[in-house]
């Protein structure tokens, strides 16, 4: 009992960090129909900044903060400088420039920073505590609870985010009621970036540490709860997060860790061959 | 033909030139398998695949297990081949039933995850270390050059590879194939079985990777995780794109890239004095960013990539065919 207790915690508070991947993966999804397949490496870029300023300033804080910002610098330059450019006559062209974008990461930052692995020390203690519950969990719980709230209160109370959904479903007619589209899916990428650059904030410390490829696994883990809640719902990208979370976890507690990666496939694959829109789409008639 | 003859005029180069590009060609070769079973799939199909790495060492390890079980090389390549197809199948029946970013997601999920299953059965697959295995001298000597002999076997294979490819793309399958890339539902309305087709591309595919895996593990007499990480098979895509996506001369032209590319930012690197720490960093991370910078720049300018721009430069601006015209007394 006791350790299926701790699994549960430890499958949630990771499966938190997941969501909140997946969310950013939908934003961009909802706004834009591209899957950002360079969401992780831009996460880790991140990530490196605050490694840098904490080094600086001495301040994990300020590192914190630093990362964000970075993240959500990331997401405007990437939208500006690459992404509005692709042509969209075929669904890969996207994707392929996306891996562009990996590679790119990847390399400036094993330029820049090597490529060893630099430690990452958490935030805070994660030894458990009360109710199996560590303080490093709390804090995971919290950011991403205050994160998913924000964006739930800025999509449906703001008119900003009217704007944001309204030409993320029909750009056409939006643009004709005077909405800036092109604005909004700026917009949407670089909140998505901000949201993927706490993810890694919160993940990377409780892996290997700081790689310029640290967050390959995770991105492939979250691409699954995004899939499993559907690339089109915010709430299903929530939903999928917490509960891949948790199936990685028992797969990894009960099975061994070596199981974990090939549970990632197999999970992935079940979604898509069943319900290759997700647990918690609708059904839509088919257009031809 | 023309091929055949490309083919007989690079085995007459492994006689003159030194070892080391002897190596080099035979590297080229062997990414050849790889990118050109890459280009049916994605090039001349429509489907993305990011898991040709994952491929390459499904290929790889076999040889390596087989050369240490048997050590007969053409048994272990042929062994290599069907071990890739049979994988291929396998994915290739999930891929006939997913598009687009969902395609490349699990694709992406084969290349990240499939390298952590040699430290799995680290007893049998040797772990993050992986394996090595002896490879016989070559049959016509011990003068005979070791690197030469691996530059035949390279060869070889490609030969077989590009023309059992290029014959199918011009063959009913191949027409097949591009009309389910151009526009699924029209094919299905003429009476092709999309879903055949699209598992046939990825089985041939994904047996063409299985022997270039097979023939780098030759090159190298070793297979490691390490040697076939996402990077690997994010290179396949980059080297399909610049070279020219659906045409097999993109791919030769793409497997030239991943082999010259390095090397050369390598040399340059070698020029300006670096601080040796600087110039190790420079040197495994600078190929990957004009890599990506290339990928880019191509997706967004020149979607033909350096075939395509080759295609476009007249006829009439190249020396070649002025001369030709001058030898035919025209």
């Amino acid at each position: 009992m006791d350790r299926l207790a701790f699994l549960t915690v430890d499958g949630l508070s990771r499966g938190a960090v997941y969501a909140a991947m997946a969310l950013a993966l939908v934003l961009i999804w909802r706004g834009a129909r591209i899957v950002n397949f360079a969401q992780g490496a831009m996460a880790v870029a991140a990530a490196y900044v605050a490694h840098s300023v904490t080094a600086a300033t001495g301040s994990f804080w300020l590192g914190f903060a630093a990362a964000l910002a970075a993240g959500l610098t990331l997401g405007w330059l990437a939208e500006r400088l690459v992404m509005r450019h692709v042509g969209h006559d075929q669904p890969l062209n996207a994707v392929i420039v996306a891996l562009g974008l990996v590679l790119l990461i990847t390399a400036v930052l094993g330029i820049v920073y090597g490529n060893e692995f630099r430690p990452a020390p958490p935030a805070f203690d994660r030894t458990a505590g009360f109710a199996h519950l560590s303080p490093y969990d709390v804090f995971v719980f919290a950011s991403v609870a205050v994160t998913v709230g924000a964006l739930a209160l800025l999509f449906t109370r703001t008119k900003v985010g009217l704007r944001l959904r309204a030409s993320a479903f029909a750009p056409e007619v939006s643009r004709l009621l005077g909405v800036n589209v092109g604005g909004m899916l700026l917009l949407g990428w670089v909140l998505a970036a901000g949201v993927g650059a706490l993810a890694g904030m919160l993940i990377i410390p409780t892996e290997f540490g700081l790689h310029p490829n640290a967050m390959d696994r995770s991105f492939v883990v979250a691409f699954t709860a995004a899939v499993v809640g559907g690339l089109d719902s915010p709430a299903g990208a929530v939903i999928g997060g917490l509960a891949v979370g948790l199936v990685l976890s028992f797969v990894g507690g009960y099975l061994g860790d070596q199981v974990t990666p090939l549970a990632i496939i197999v999970l992935l694959l079940a979604v898509l061959l069943i319900r290759p829109d997700g647990l918690f789409a609708k059904p839509a008639a088919r257009r031809i | 033909m023309k091929i055949v003859g490309a083919f007989l005029l690079l085995l007459g180069l492994t006689w003159i030139i030194p070892a080391f590009q002897n190596y080099q060609l035979a590297t080229v070769a062997a990414y050849l398998c790889a990118t050109a079973g890459l280009t049916v799939l994605t090039g001349q199909n429509g489907q993305l695949s990011l898991g040709h790495g994952a491929l390459m060492a499904t290929g790889a390890y076999t040889v390596a297990l087989m050369q240490n079980a048997i050590g007969v090389l053409v048994l272990s390549l042929a062994a290599g081949v069907l071990v890739t197809t049979a994988a291929g199948a396998v994915i290739g029946v999930a891929a006939a039933r997913l598009r687009g970013p969902y395609l490349a997601g699990v694709t992406l999920a084969v290349a990240v995850v499939v390298p952590g299953i040699a430290t799995m059965f680290d007893d049998v697959l040797g772990g993050d270390q992986g394996l090595t295995f002896y490879l016989a001298p070559p049959p016509f000597g011990y003068d005979f050059p070791f690197e030469r002999w691996q530059a035949w076997i390279a060869l070889g294979a490609a030969l077989l590879t590009m023309l059992l490819l290029g014959n199918l793309a011009a063959s009913r399958f191949g027409r097949e194939f591009r009309a389910v890339r151009d526009d699924e539902i029209a094919a299905k309305l003429s009476g092709i079985h999309v879903a055949r087709t699209q598992i046939l591309a990825f089985v041939v595919s994904a047996a063409a990777a299985g022997l270039g895996g097979g023939v780098l593990a030759v090159l190298a007499q070793s297979v490691s995780p390490g040697a076939f990480s996402l990077t690997l098979s994010l290179f396949l895509v980059m080297a399909i794109v610049v070279g020219g996506l659906g045409s097999l001369a993109g791919a030769v032209w793409g497997a030239i890239l991943l082999v010259a590319l390095p090397d050369l930012t390598a040399r340059v690197t070698d020029v300006f004095a670096l601080s040796s720490a600087f110039a190790q960093r420079l040197e495994g991370n600078l190929p990957l960013a004009i890599f990506g910078i290339t990928l880019i720049v191509v997706m967004i300018l020149a979607p033909g990539g350096i075939q395509g721009l080759v295609r476009r430069v007249p006829y009439r601006l190249m020396v070649i065919a002025p001369l030709l015209r001058l030898v035919k007394g025209r």
